[in-house]
């Protein structure tokens, strides 16, 4: 049996049940723990449903790939293009992420060919493993990687989003990255550090009401075998999590350990956020700002009314391409972090904060957190609704053949949601708003310098992006 | 009964926002007039992309295809005018409906197609100034619960 290499943990832990020792954890009672309903807990417990509906993903991911290669080059008319960028990224956005964290990645069919291997079993471990089991390198680690790979998504976004053709190319590319990935490292590499969707929905997850945690640390602190760490194909220790943007929900923490002390937690919006207690890495934060910038751009391109931009983001390789290149990397790289960076230490300095700058963005950034997220459901409003009749549509017709499987081809079922749309993405944006607002007070006022002085400049900063979003939107 | 600081600050925001959402906007005093506005359709673009009407106008539009078929609705107007290559469409209705609205091309026309989209402004868009108005008070409101 591998001994685990370094537990992701050292000291002492002193939090039971009814002593939250930790400041990022709030009392049990606050929580419900989900494993006491015996439906849950059979559900839970048992590979095989978990299993059945990735088996299920995996043959939609594979129809998706198929219908992308072989049906029609028109996007609405075709399977790829509609169930990817319009079902399942509205799906992601509106219920997965706000309410469930990182549960689609609990489901995500495109680490599954490489646990499959790495573990040498389609449900329980084998004897036989696979790959070389390298340890990820060290100064790859965060998310720096899955930031870049959503820019450079962003950059073709235009052409992805549209053309079924490389719609396919581009799962088949993540398809073969993740298998090859497992193939060298340990763990689930591919999901930790470079999935860019991975990164997406991680830092939004710590937001989410669900979250799986030990209950008793002492019980695991005396335990010796470890089983729950040894098991989980991400690599996480469950006593060392403190927040839930790294853990995949796979459940395998839950169905191995033997003293029935991991709880599935039913748990407030938000509990991961608006801490002082965070490390000083910029990764987090970089990821956050490039979410906000990327959500400027994309509904500048694909809900604005500039031809000549869209018309740029589609030509790729032309220079009114590498123009839009420039303006996206220069939002993303330079003006937003640049802009928050002012915001951050304009604080620092007015409020007579002591605090070393990287380490007040790393914990500024939580702020965020909830107003990206709401922007981005903002932006999925005015991107996916007017082209919902176009799921019907593909249901029945998914290579764009002329098929009409179940009479839903022609559907021309098209609500008129503008005018509630515009009411829904202003009240979306004023929650998320509010919320990011709210985690801006909850940790400018644990600082002892004047905590007014210094959330202001951030709150001017989320203000800014707001009215920007809102513009863009509905303007 | 004394009504507690925390229940008085949300009663103030509360009437903040029926304020805001209930303040008249300034209104264009410029009387109705016909105006007919010419915009060409090619892949993926109008031109002009963002029209301004006054309420009241009756507008005219003519939509123009330079290379394919063409459509253009109006999102809450509910119009539809569809354009041939080298063909001109008319389309007329009365602006009663002020604010923003896109319009959209109807017509399957390209990979960006779904994305085809122009902006008529009917007068003032008061949803978006009261919208930033009410970001105002979401930050207020938002301070005072983390504070509390």
């Amino acid at each position: 049996m591998n001994q685990p290499r370094e537990l992701p943990w050292s000291g002492r832990p002193s939090q039971t049940e009814s002593e939250p020792a930790s400041p990022w954890r709030l009392p049990i009672s606050q929580r419900i723990n989900l494993i006491r309903f015996p439906w849950i807990r059979s559900l839970l417990q048992s590979r095989w449903p978990q299993f059945l509906v990735r088996a299920l993903t995996l043959s939609g991911f594979i129809f998706t790939i198929v219908a992308g290669l072989l049906g029609s080059r028109v996007g609405s008319h075709n399977f790829a293009i509609i169930f990817v960028w319009i079902a399942w990224w509205t799906a992601l956005k509106l219920a997965f992420i706000p309410f469930g964290g990182r549960s689609w990645c609990s489901v995500c069919p495109i680490p599954l060919p490489g646990d499959w291997l790495q573990q040498g079993g389609l449900l329980e471990k084998g004897r036989h493993r696979f790959g070389l089991n390298l340890r990820w390198p060290k100064r790859m680690h965060g998310s720096w990687l899955q930031s870049s790979g959503f820019l450079l998504v962003g950059l073709f976004s235009a052409v992805t989003l549209t053309d079924p053709r490389v719609t396919a190319w581009v799962l088949l590319a993540l398809f073969g990255l993740a298998i090859s990935l497992s193939l060298v490292f340990e763990h689930r590499a591919f999901c930790s550090y470079i999935c860019p969707i991975g990164g997406f929905t991680g830092i939004y997850a710590q937001t989410s009401p669900v979250e799986v945690r030990v209950i008793d640390t002492r019980i695991c602190s005396t335990h010796k075998d470890k089983t729950c760490y040894r098991n989980c194909p991400w690599g996480l220790y469950p006593l060392a999590l403190r927040d839930s943007a790294q853990c995949g929900l796979c459940m395998e923490c839950v169905r191995s350990c033997p003293k029935d002390n991991i709880a599935v937690n039913l748990r407030p919006f938000g509990s991961d956020i608006g801490q002082t207690a965070r490390a000083s890495h910029l990764d987090e934060a970089f990821l956050a700002l490039v979410m906000l910038g990327s959500a400027l751009a994309f509904s500048a391109v694909f809900t604005g009314p500039w031809g000549s931009l869209k018309s740029a983001a589609f030509a790729i390789g032309s220079p009114a391409w590498l123009l839009y290149v420039l303006g996206f990397l220069a939002l993303n790289l330079m003006v937003m972090p640049g802009l928050f960076t002012l915001a951050v230490w304009i604080g620092q300095r007015w409020s007579g904060g002591k605090t070393q700058l990287r380490r007040a963005i790393a914990n500024q950034s939580q702020v965020l957190l909830p107003l990206g997220l709401f922007a981005w459901i903002a932006f999925t409003i005015s991107f996916a609704f007017p082209k919902f009749n176009t799921v019907l549509s593909v249901i029945s017709d998914p290579l764009g053949w002329g098929w009409n499987l179940l009479g839903t081809a022609n559907a021309a079922w098209l609500p008129d949601v503008s005018g509630f749309s515009a009411v829904l993405q202003i009240a979306i944006l004023l929650i998320g708003l509010f919320w990011s607002a709210s985690v801006a007070q909850r940790i400018a006022k644990r600082s002892p310098q004047s905590y007014f002085r210094q959330e202001l400049p951030v709150l001017a900063f989320i203000l800014l992006f707001s009215l920007a979003l809102l513009w863009l939107l509905i303007g | 009964m004394k009504l507690s600081s925390k229940w008085l600050f949300w009663i103030a925001i509360g009437l903040a926002v029926v304020i805001i959402l209930a303040v008249p906007l300034l209104v264009s005093s410029a009387a109705p007039v016909d105006r007919t506005i010419r915009i060409q359709a090619k892949r993926f673009e109008y031109t002009p992309s963002i029209i301004h009407v006054n309420p009241g106008d009756r507008v005219t539009i003519e939509l123009a295809a330079g290379d394919v078929v063409h459509g253009l609705s109006i999102d809450s107007y509910n119009l539809n005018v569809t354009a041939d290559p080298g063909q001109t469409a008319r389309l007329t209705f009365t602006a009663d409906r002020t604010g923003s609205f896109r319009f959209r091309c109807t017509v399957t026309c390209g990979n960006m197609h779904p994305f085809m989209i122009g902006k008529l402004q009917v007068g003032q868009n008061g949803m978006l100034w009261r919208g930033a108005a009410l970001a105002l008070l979401a930050i207020v409101a938002g301070v005072w619960r983390g504070w509390k």
